[in-house]
Parts: C-alpha cells; sequence; structure tokens
C-alpha cells in the first residue's frame, strides 16, 4: 500500500480532499479559540483605558527578560514546526520526526521560563488579594489578566506540546502514514499558540518601558 | 531525487519568516525602551499585528490555502472586531455624571484620564 493511500480515512474520496476537511475542521475551532482569547484582550483593553496609570504602574513590574526569550522560543518552534509539514509534503520522515521532536523542546523550554518567570512574581507576592503589595488597588486587575491569560495559554501551549509528542511517536513508530494531513491540524493549532503569545509580548511585558 | 537535494526547499520558507520575525520581535523590545510617548503602546500593537498577519500567512499558510479557510479566518477577524466596537461604543460614551443624583456610572473620565465608578 502506498503512503498516500495509507493515510486516507473515511468519508474522503481522496486524500486533497481529507486535508482539505482537516484544515477547514482546524480553523474553524481557531476562530472560536480567537473569539475565547479575543474576550480576554477585550477585558484588558477596557480596564486599561480605565486606568492607565494602574496598569502603567502594575506593568513596570513583569519581567520582560523572561517574556523576551519565550517569544523567541515560540517564534523559533513555529519554524521547526513548518519544516515538519513542509517535509511531510516532501516525505522525508526523519526531517519531520525531528522538527516535531525539536518543536517539543522547544515548547517545553517555554514551559520551564514560565515556571521561573511565576516563581518571581510569587515571590513579590504579585498575587491579586490582600497582600498585594501595589497601589492604586486597580493594579490588581491588570496582575489579575496577567495570571489568567498567561495561565490559559500556558494550559494551551502544554495541550499542544502533548498532542506533538503523540504525532512524533506515531511518526517514528510508522503507526501514522508521513503524508497523513494530522500534521496540518496540529501544526495550525501550534502556531494559533505562538500567535496569542505575540499580542500578550506587548500587552503585559512592553507597557510603559521607557 | 535524494532527500539531501530536497533539504534546502524545505527550510528556506520557515527560516526566512523567523529571521523576519525575531527582527520584528527585536524592533518591538527595542522600541519600548525609547521614549515615544502614547506611540509606545500604538507602534507595539502594529508590530505585533504584523507579526501576526505574516505568521499566519507564511507558516500557517494562509496564503496557499483554499477560498473557504481564508474565509473562515476572515469572519472569525471580522467578529472580534464587532466585539471590540461595539464595547468601547458603549464604554467610552458613557457620562460620569449620573443625572439622578445616584452613584456615578463606569465610565472614563476624560479631563483627568482615569476610570471611575
Amino acid at each position: 500500500m502506498s503512503d498516500a493511500a495509507a493515510a486516507l480515512r473515511e468519508p474522503w474520496p481522496d486524500l486533497d480532499r481529507q486535508r482539505q476537511g482537516v484544515t477547514v475542521g482546524i480553523w474553524l475551532f481557531i476562530v472560536s479559540e480567537v473569539l475565547f482569547f479575543g474576550t480576554l484582550f477585550l477585558g484588558y483593553a477596557v480596564y486599561r483605558t480605565l486606568y492607565p496609570e494602574a496598569f502603567r504602574i502594575a506593568a513596570a513590574e513583569t519581567e520582560v527578560f523572561y517574556g523576551s526569550v519565550n517569544l523567541v522560543l515560540l517564534l523559533t518552534s513555529s519554524a521547526t514546526m513548518t519544516v515538519a509539514v513542509d517535509a511531510s509534503r516532501q516525505g522525508m520522515r526523519r526531517t519531520i520526526i525531528a522538527c516535531l521532536a525539536l518543536t517539543v523542546l522547544l515548547g517545553s523550554a517555554f514551559l520551564i521560563f514560565k515556571g521561573f518567570e511565576y516563581r518571581d512574581d510569587l515571590a513579590k507576592d504579585l498575587l491579586p488579594g490582600s497582600q498585594f503589595p501595589l497601589n492604586p488597588p486597580q493594579t490588581q486587575l491588570f496582575w489579575a489578566f496577567y495570571w489568567v491569560m498567561t495561565g490559559v495559554h500556558a494550559i494551551h501551549l502544554a495541550a499542544g506540546i502533548g498532542i506533538v509528542a503523540v504525532l512524533t511517536w506515531l511518526f517514528w513508530r510508522r503507526l501514522l502514514p508521513i503524508g497523513s494531513p494530522a500534521i496540518l491540524g496540529v501544526a495550525t493549532y501550534w502556531h494559533f499558540v505562538d500567535t496569542v503569545w505575540i499580542i500578550l509580548f506587548p500587552l503585559l511585558y512592553l507597557v510603559d518601558r521607557s | 531525487m535524494s532527500n539531501r537535494g530536497r533539504r534546502p526547499r524545505v527550510w528556506v520558507r520557515p527560516v526566512v519568516a523567523w529571521i523576519v520575525l525575531i527582527l520584528l520581535a527585536l524592533t518591538s523590545l527595542g522600541s519600548a525602551f525609547i521614549p515615544l510617548g502614547p506611540f509606545n503602546t500604538a507602534l507595539n500593537l502594529v508590530i505585533a499585528g504584523i507579526m501576526v498577519v505574516l505568521l499566519w500567512l507564511f507558516l500557517m499558510d494562509l496564503i496557499g490555502s483554499d477560498a473557504l479557510v481564508r474565509l473562515i479566518a476572515a469572519a472569525g477577524l471580522l467578529w472580534i472586531s464587532f466585539m471590540f466596537a461595539l464595547t468601547f461604543t458603549d464604554y467610552l460614551s458613557r457620562a460620569c455624571e449620573s443625572p439622578g443624583g445616584g452613584p456615578p456610572a463606569f465610565c472614563v473620565d476624560q479631563k483627568i484620564g482615569r476610570g471611575t465608578f
């Protein structure tokens, strides 16, 4: 059985249609995610408009070093993921597995750096509540958005790492044909998680740094 | 064709896109430390927007996708723009003084540049 024939699944008549189905399906999911994160961005925008001074004071406490390193890590992981997708079209099995594994490592490095950052944030008591050290009280709004938005993003990334790891294992064990369109759906999700960080970076780390 | 012969073509597009995205990220980071007043945030958000468009077009391959996929992506951006426009139409047009003498509305006080309840 050829690789294309092995990759074909019911009810698709051919692999092109199957790829189209995967792409349309994942993009419908991505749009629902855009609206999900959009509500968080909107809430942030409304409160930052209402309390610009409080947000300026609060944002000065974020760790721009960790945010920047994590941006580079995710941008690099998007590049390796794209190489894996392009390699799957060419049937380059070893390149696919290497790039997917690299993507998992880069995503994991992001979470490790995020853990270090959370540790530093907690050491400064930057969790909204009675012990919160900043004034005025609206600074807690910024930090509430910080924890929720970065936390939800980290959950999405952790899910992505798990999915990419499973895909890598399936390709490595030859349980999934190299030409399978599944990699398209996984890659699109991964790039979307990267997209969210690109937007979060200026909102959380670059506020009034000058 | 050998595996080695194909490799450069596979790497070219992602690497070029990666270099451009990293340069944009560094530009955004560097500009944040230059005092530009309100333009700092605007510039950072514009650069983030350009980065997202480049990522969606060239790494998510929206540029090579079917019209249906591009339509779905555009619809998502359209709905989110409606959400922002309608919400800010409300918040930015609320009067801070309550005509009935009751508690003031959740609004933006333009004179002092801060929000008030």
